[in-house]
């Protein structure tokens, strides 16, 4: 057992009813109890899905656990066919109906229906929702795809976009148009989009994208094996990672890479002067592998950041960001224990989060300005603007998202000019920290808080801050002070001092000037 | 047929059997454990009821919470000894961490039911344990047994079963209420020198709270029928009334209080007089939009037959259909008697058959769970969603236009939109 107060990912069959929900023409037959019908609010409240999801539940209960659920389950089958006419099915079973050894997968293909009907084996008390999605996924693909003649016109397919997908839906487009200008066709997008006969023809492609390898990777390598079909690696976001990606494509077509820089700001964005007070900005890195991978690399080589923690929730992805954080000389965190991940960031007060809805919440309360990376999703991650992470564009909209939270470099050097007139003193909170920030006079809520992460990160507690030199930290902005206090009792415990003057404080800026 | 004097207490129920798309009782969880706030609940389950206590409670902050699930894994299922020696070990470093913790919950979940994990005796085991500092008491909130509130009425029923005995004349006030109208409902009881009144839940573990024969109780939900019994068993007795939604509903449950503590009438007019007026003017304003609408309610909190007899008695609404998950007639049967019209009461949910009886009657307003809400305005139908309904306060005097104003606003939002020249 282990104890679970915020999950990062739901249990494997939300993975396969992400896959089905991204799909059409396919209808899952879930043998679960009354109450895993929750699950559909995902979909419909926060992805605001015009659509239930394509799901139906058994919902046995507990005086059925003794005469006959499996009955109950071929009786919901039957009636799903009949009523939603799917082209095909998948059944599966949810945690508990694991348990009860009912083996829908069995029943199903005995009932001798005529569709195709995919069994899915999703180990609820071992794996996840990225596990569940892309296994079932694969499962659909090795059911129906075949090898097929390729299209007359080079094209691939877009592999991994699921419902609930964090920016799925605007990647593909972005995708889309970034293979168009190189002539590159798209065959097919799945699951997102995609019937069964989609998924059919899928082989006709001459390469697949795999967009997110937490959903679509054992699909592109059993389409690599079967299908003869290779896969991209390069997950194109990011400026840098686009251009990759694209001489990755050229790799596989022969066609040379060709990236339109027409409507690409970001690199000017991050070269102009206001950008400079980004330098050095020190981010903590969490998310799914994928994002988290691609987020470090835009900081550092396109923000100028300094990485200051990296981690990711998937243990797929454990080994690929362990290595990452060994070149970026940080320890990885591969954790799905949100208060491992609170107590890292507290640790590092980093000056910003590259997180997902949850180091949202946990930078709302250390007074740290965050930016979301990566699912899991919230409401606010389906934006109606048009909004993508990868190609051009999604290049573009990191610059503004990342940025968005930290103070902007003018606004930051006319902050310090004025620091001590009343409407910028300690007490009046950041205008642009949103939702952490406190109006004049109701009492500095993010003061209080950034003053708690000094306390709890300061890690020196046989040394001793004298009055005046805490009077003197006082007049270093709020969203500095954190770093100004770890450095200088840090400066101070290097040099074996117990006590921290004003000297003290000013001896430890002039040493970490840069 | 109904007989007009009776209502709609005895008509007929429409039994389906199906696909239900209900929350199961995990869910109460997100508003017992603010109500108690020295109470840790503690799911024994899965990875689903982790995940689905933080998607009901998708508004909250994550900070560290007073609930969390132990996620049994595989090893787990395979001994049953080693489980409990495991959730031992968790409760152990659970409660070390947070000292602050006087009462925990074991909360057991469809799998830890399943694989029959006795958590009512790890309940008894570690309550010794950990005696006096922390009491353990054990309910069950699992989908195979419970519906979304009967995970409140499970909580409670198991607090009621442990409480101390008292031969004290008392009223008690069951279920768990937003502190503003509890606090209502406290005043007017006070001012009306009915007392002395306890609350169940308590605040706090050491609030004093004991039950017997001279207590006499009231509920304020409509779910809590294990309390009522658990109650009942110990002694005390129900004051049916129906529930306070709305002026009339208010004014009704108060009376019945009034009534077996022999208050006069003219302390009751002086106590209600200023309030009831209030409510009526408010309910009228806000429910000007729902007179003469139509209106269907989806099965989900067990709220659906009182807030029926408010939204059709006191808002001028019409009833097709009051889907609810179980008809306790002794609790909800003096709303169903104030049920004017002729609706189909329905218990329990096919959810497919159901929909496609909301589809042919095109009510003006359905009231349903998030799952159904977006499909079904997308659809072109106005929809309320009932989960507001819960955690926001809508009992008694002072939110009677508040809750009137939960189910107009939908009908005036279609109605102010003008998204077909948008579109």
């Amino acid at each position: 057992m282990k104890l679970s107060v915020w999950t990062y990912e739901g249990p494997p069959h939300v993975g396969a009813m992400r896959v089905a929900t991204g799909m059409t023409g396919l209808h899952y037959v879930l043998h679960a109890p009354q109450g895993d019908t929750y699950a559909d609010l995902l979909f419909t409240m926060i992805e605001r899905r015009g659509h239930r999801p394509p799901v139906t539940y058994t919902t046995f209960q507990a005086r059925d656990l003794g005469a006959d659920t499996a009955d109950l389950f071929r009786t919901a089958c039957q009636g799903a066919v009949e009523r939603f006419r799917p082209e095909a099915l998948i059944v599966g079973a949810s945690c508990t109906a694991e348990l009860i050894q009912d083996d829908p997968g069995g029943m199903a293909e005995a009932m001798g229906l005529d569709i195709p009907v995919i069994p899915l084996e999703l180990p609820s008390y071992q794996r996840k929702e990225n596990f569940g999605a892309d296994e079932t996924f694969f499962r659909i693909v090795r059911a129906l795809a075949g090898p097929m003649a390729r299209t007359a016109r080079t094209s691939c397919n877009l592999i991994g976009p699921t419902a609930l997908g964090f920016r799925h839906r605007d990647d593909i487009t972005e995708l889309t148009a970034l293979l168009g200008d190189m002539d590159v066709a798209v065959n097919a997008v799945a699951p997102m989009g995609a019937a069964p006969g989609d998924i059919r023809r899928l082989g006709q492609a001459h390469f697949n994208v795999l967009m997110y390898p937490e959903t679509g990777e054992s699909a592109c390598r059993w389409m690599e094996r079967e299908l003869g079909l290779p896969y991209t690696r390069t997950i194109p976001i990011g400026v840098g990672a686009c251009r990759d990606f694209l001489d990755e494509v050229s790799g596989l077509t022969g066609r040379p890479p060709r990236l339109e820089t027409d409507r690409l700001r970001m690199p000017w964005y991050s070269a102009s002067v206001d950008s400079t007070y980004l330098t050095g900005k020190r981010v903590f890195i969490f998310g799914d592998g994928t994002h988290a991978a691609a987020a470090a690399r835009v900081a550092r080589d396109e923000l100028g950041f300094e990485v200051a923690g990296i981690g990711c929730y998937n243990r797929e992805r454990a080994r690929m960001i362990r290595a990452l954080a060994r070149d970026y000389g940080v320890e990885a965190l591969v954790t799905d224990d949100y208060l491992e991940v609170e107590a890292r960031i507290a640790d590092l007060a980093p000056e910003l989060i590259l997180g997902t809805q949850m180091e949202r919440h946990i930078g709302k309360r250390l007074g740290i300005p965050c930016a979301v990376i990566s699912a899991p999703v919230h409401v606010q991650d389906f934006p109606a603007r048009y909004s993508p992470q990868m190609g051009i564009e999604g290049a573009n909209v990191i610059f503004d998202t990342w940025i968005h939270p930290l103070v902007m470099g003018l606004e930051e050097h006319l902050l310090h000019m004025f620091r001590d007139d009343f409407e910028f003193n300690d007490a009046a909170g950041a205008t642009h920290l949103g939702h952490g920030a406190t109006s004049p006079g109701s009492g500095g809520v993010t003061c209080e808080s950034s003053r708690e992460t000094d306390r709890r990160t300061g890690g020196a507690a046989d040394i001793l801050w004298l009055a005046d030199a805490e009077t003197e930290l006082r007049k270093v902005p709020f969203f500095v002070r954190g770093k100004a206090r770890r450095n200088t009792e840090s400066f101070a415990a290097e040099r074996g001092l117990t006590r921290i003057g004003i000297d003290t404080l000013y001896e430890a800026k002039a040493h970490f000037a840069r | 047929m109904k007989d007009l004097a009776t209502g709609c207490r005895d008509v007929p129920l429409l039994r389906e059997r199906g696909q239900r798309e209900v929350f199961c009782g995990l869910t109460a969880i997100v508003w017992l454990h603010r109500k108690m706030q020295d109470a840790f609940f503690l799911v024994v389950g899965s990875r689903t009821c982790a995940h689905l206590l933080q998607s009901a409670a998708g508004v909250m902050i994550f900070a560290e919470p007073r609930f969390g699930t132990l996620i049994l894994e595989e090893t787990d299922l395979a001994g049953l000894a080693d489980a409990h020696d495991e959730l031992d070990r968790e409760v152990e470093k659970l409660l070390s961490r947070r000292s602050d913790i006087r009462r925990l919950f074991l909360v057991g979940s469809c799998p830890s039911e399943v694989i029959k994990l006795d958590l009512e005796k790890a309940a008894e085991r570690l309550s010794a344990r950990h005696a006096p500092g922390t009491r353990v008491v054990n309910f069950s909130g699992s989908g195979i047994e419970t519906t979304f509130t009967q995970g409140e009425d499970a909580c409670l029923a198991a607090i009621a079963q442990g409480l101390p005995a008292t031969e004290k004349r008392q009223l008690v006030l069951a279920g768990a209420l937003p502190d503003v109208a509890q606090r209502q409902a406290l005043d007017l009881l006070e001012r009306m020198g009915v007392g002395p009144v306890a609350v169940l839940p308590t605040m706090d573990a050491g609030d004093p709270l004991a039950v017997g024969t001279n207590t006499v109780f009231a509920l304020v939900q409509p779910f809590l029928a294990e309390t009522h019994a658990a109650l009942v068993r110990r002694g005390a007795r129900h004051i049916p009334a129906a529930f306070p939604f709305g002026e009339q509903g208010t004014t009704a449950w108060l009376r019945a209080i009034a009534r077996e503590f022999g208050v006069d009438d003219a302390t009751f007019e002086t106590v209600t007089a200023a309030p009831r007026d209030r409510a009526r003017r408010a309910v009228a304003r806000a429910a000007e939009p729902l007179s003469g609408r139509s209106l269907f309610l989806f099965p989900d909190s067990q709220l659906e037959i009182p807030l029926a007899r408010f939204l059709t008695r006191e808002c001028g609404m019409r009833a097709i259909e009051i889907g609810t998950p179980y008809v306790h007639r002794d609790i909800v049967g003096p709303d169903m008697e104030l049920i004017a019209d002729d609706p189909v009461f329905s218990e329990g949910q096919d959810v497919e058959r159901q929909l496609d009886r909301a589809r042919a009657a095109c009510p003006d307003l359905t009231v349903c769970g998030l799952g159904l809400a977006n499909p079904l305005e997308a659809e072109g139908l106005t929809t309320k969603w009932a989960i507001e309904l819960v955690f926001t306060p809508i009992h008694f005097y002072e939110q009677a236009g508040d809750l009137a104003g939960l189910f107009s606003r939908p009908i005036r939002r279609r109605e102010t939109l003008r998204l077909e020249m948008a579109g």
